[in-house]
């Protein structure tokens, strides 16, 4: 049997990637042919610019800042680059609040200070999870189960928070906003929590929630969504393919030994159904790229698995494919100061 | 990020710190009765049930904690030179790294450290009074921990896992055992019992609209898992099935580390702390909290203590000291009298004993009846 995939040669960055779910974030600049990476380090935020052949980089490490003041040590939960119509953003979330800057890091241009309380207490207080959804919102996740949302205008830093969304009762974990460009689909962004709740909503001047998926107290660690199809990576190791608006479990796979930290997508389309590559990462060492195909007509899923790779004696925290077809991806793991990069053999 | 870290920490770093001491005593054949009668453990013990560790907090600089470990060593009349102390407290800090990994589930985490508190009950078992604070130190943990759900001690690990980043430190016995690499970095292996909750990889079932199962697949998944043990008890006593979090240390297997194979990232300048005391004002009140009522053992003379080696000989011990790499110095905080100093008296006192410490006199192996007198008066 052929390798599907092969590894390229790694990108190093400045220091090791924290162990936090979805820590890998891409951006592909396709007129500069470059894709732009995000990994978590505590309190910094590694930034690497690299060519698609991987072998020239630029790097950045950007601090977590409080506000005006200009260091935190503050631990960053998340960060992620968000691409709206208008303008692309970075996104991070911390113990303190929610900074975003241009995407480059160069500036920020949004600062969101969350409650803490002034003594510690043992609910903790941070926010983790991001997602930009439609034109113009970006969308963050806090500890108490919150959504925020943030109106986003085309240019500048007049973010407002235009609405909190109060339905999960635990921490957010990730949220994952509909990007098909499908506009039959009602769906626009899947928030998922500590419990494994799933929570589904319309997007708009006011946010409406359109269903409410339960978890079973098994933590959803990261969720897609695309084509009104929720797909989601639990503690327990299974991945599960949902519809959104109705809860009817489509699929259910037993696919990884351990806590799953990351999903991801790439989408192709075709003639009578769409198709995704769809890839799952563990702490088990474990890289799995699935094969989803959903049929409209029938409203039926299908998902067969394609290929293994292990990324021996490694805890993953991040998968992403580089590009829209599912030809290249990148990996992080705890404690590796490498960005392994994978392409199509 | 978590606020309740930091008694697991301490009681799991403090545990195997239990378990290395216990060998190194055997391994230098100070006698078994001496050893016993040293009541070490027991004074270990009691400090490190302190229930100040109980509220939350976050967790502690690395500094800070090796600081306060340091001060629990020198506790009882045992004396660590230097180079034996930083090796006591790598042992201690990678093999609960080691721990905090291969948990098959972030709540496993509990387990281990019911692991430690069992084998530290186990001894200070004839001492009723320590007995009774280990028990409420046990309940104490039950009460905190076992509501928390699965989400909650993954957040538990992360934070861990923060303050074991980028420590890859090879220690002989992980090394002969095949669990760590040559380079430091612990294996994990794509084999064996699946966690608890968690199926065999390999299942694919599809559903119609209804919910009936129209179809299954199986996938190779490439490794050789099999199924979950029984879940080990979150009671006060009952088998943890888990074996992590035991003593895996006995007289033929002694406790030895390398100092080279770290990660070329420095980790200590990569979480930045601006403030200028290292040691945060929390920090120092709690620090107070735990040295108060600790009889700090001064040597009076050459006789009194017992000095134990973490390494074969003193040789060894001397030429560790000049050769540790400067990337893995600890910088223990010797804390001065300073213009923050508290009026708090105890802390005031505290701080009077830490000043400069000079070199503990090496004693040579425990021997005489002023010993015995010594160790029965504490």
């Amino acid at each position: 049997i052929s390798k599907m995939y092969h590894k390229e040669k790694s990108i190093h960055m400045k220091s090791s990637a924290s162990s936090l779910y979805n820590s890998l974030s891409v951006l592909r600049i396709a007129p500069r042919c470059l894709n732009c990476f995000t990994v978590v380090h505590a309190n910094v935020v590694n930034m690497v610019s690299a060519s698609w052949d991987g072998l020239n980089y630029s790097h950045r490490q950007l601090q977590s800042k409080e506000g005006n003041v200009a260091t935190s040590s503050s631990l960053i939960m998340q960060a992620a680059l968000c691409v709206l119509p208008s303008r692309d953003l970075l996104v991070l979330t911390s113990q303190k609040g929610i900074q975003m800057y241009e995407s480059d890091g160069s500036i920020m241009v949004y600062w969101h200070a969350l409650d803490t309380p002034e003594t510690p207490t043992a609910k903790v207080v941070f926010a983790r999870g991001i997602a930009a959804v439609r034109e113009k919102y970006i969308c963050v996740g806090v500890s108490s189960g919150s959504v925020l949302v943030f109106d986003v205008p085309g240019k500048g830093s007049n973010i407002i928070l235009s609405e909190v969304l109060e339905e999960h009762k635990e921490a957010i974990t990730d949220m994952a906003s509909e990007c098909s460009g499908n506009l039959e689909c009602i769906a626009d962004l899947v928030s998922a929590d500590d419990s494994g709740l799933l929570c589904v909503w319309k997007s708009g001047e006011d946010f409406h929630l359109l269903n409410k998926i339960p978890g079973f107290d098994t933590c959803c660690s990261s969720v897609n969504l695309w084509n009104g199809t929720v797909i989601a990576g639990y503690g327990t190791g299974q991945i599960r393919l949902y519809e959104g608006v109705t809860g009817i479990l489509h699929a259910e796979v037993n696919a990884q030994a351990r806590w799953i930290y990351s999903l991801d997508f790439a989408p192709f389309t075709g003639l009578e159904r769409e198709e995704l590559c769809l890839i799952s990462a563990a702490e088990d060492s474990w890289v799995r790229v699935w094969h989803v195909s959903l049929t409209p007509e029938t409203n039926s899923v299908e998902i067969e698995h394609m290929y293994n790779e292990c990324v021996t004696d490694t805890q993953i925290c991040g998968a992403k494919f580089c590009d829209g077809d599912g030809y290249a991806f990148a990996v992080t793991s705890y404690d590796l100061s490498e960005i392994i990069r994978y392409t199509q053999a | 990020m978590s606020t309740r870290t930091l008694p697991l920490l301490f009681i799991n770093l403090g545990g195997e710190m239990l378990y290395i001491l216990d060998q190194r005593l055997r391994a230098q054949n100070i006698p078994a009765d001496k050893a016993k009668k040293g009541r070490w453990q027991l004074i270990y013990t009691r400090e490190l049930m302190k229930q100040e560790l109980f509220k939350p907090q976050e967790l502690y600089s690395k500094k800070a904690l090796r600081t306060v470990f340091d001060r629990l060593a020198h506790a009882s009349i045992m004396r660590l030179n230097q180079a034996s102390m930083d090796k006591l407290y790598d042992l201690m800090t990678m093999a609960f790294k080691y721990q905090v990994l291969l948990c098959p589930r972030p709540k496993d985490i509990l387990l281990v450290s019911f692991n430690h508190m069992d084998a530290i009950r186990d001894f200070v078992k004839d001492t009723p009074g320590i007995l009774s604070q280990v028990d409420e130190t046990n309940k104490q943990l039950i009460e905190i921990y076992t509501p928390l759900s699965g989400g909650e001690f993954q957040l538990i690990r992360q934070t861990l896992l923060i303050f074991f980043q980028d420590m890859h430190i090879r220690v002989s016995i992980f090394l002969k055992d095949k669990v760590q690499n040559s380079n430091g970095r612990f294996v994990l292996p794509t084999s064996g019992p699946v966690p608890y909750g968690t199926h065999i990889p390999g299942l694919i079932r599809i559903f119609s609209c209804s919910g009936e199962e129209l179809r299954r697949m199986q996938f190779r998944d490439g490794g050789n898992y099999s199924a979950t043990l029984r879940e080990g008890s979150f009671e006060m006593y009952g088998d943890r099935v888990i074996k992590l979090g035991t003593n895996m240390y006995s007289v033929s297997r002694p406790v030895e580390t390398h100092m080279s194979g770290t990660s070329k990232n420095s980790s200590q300048h990569t979480k930045v702390n601006t403030t200028p005391n290292p040691l945060a004002k929390e920090e120092l009140n709690l620090l107070a909290r735990l040295m108060g009522g600790l009889e700090v053992q001064k040597s009076t003379n050459t006789d009194s203590g017992f000095r134990v080696n973490l390494f074969a000989t003193d040789e060894e011990e001397e030429e560790a000291l000049i050769s540790r790499p400067d990337e893995l110095s600890y910088e223990v905080i010797s804390i001065q009298a300073t213009k923050d100093k508290q009026t708090n008296a105890a802390l005031a006192k505290i701080m009077g004993e830490f000043g400069e410490t000079s070199e503990p006199a090496p004693s040579s192996s425990s021997k005489g009846d002023d010993l015995l007198a010594m160790m029965d008066g504490l």
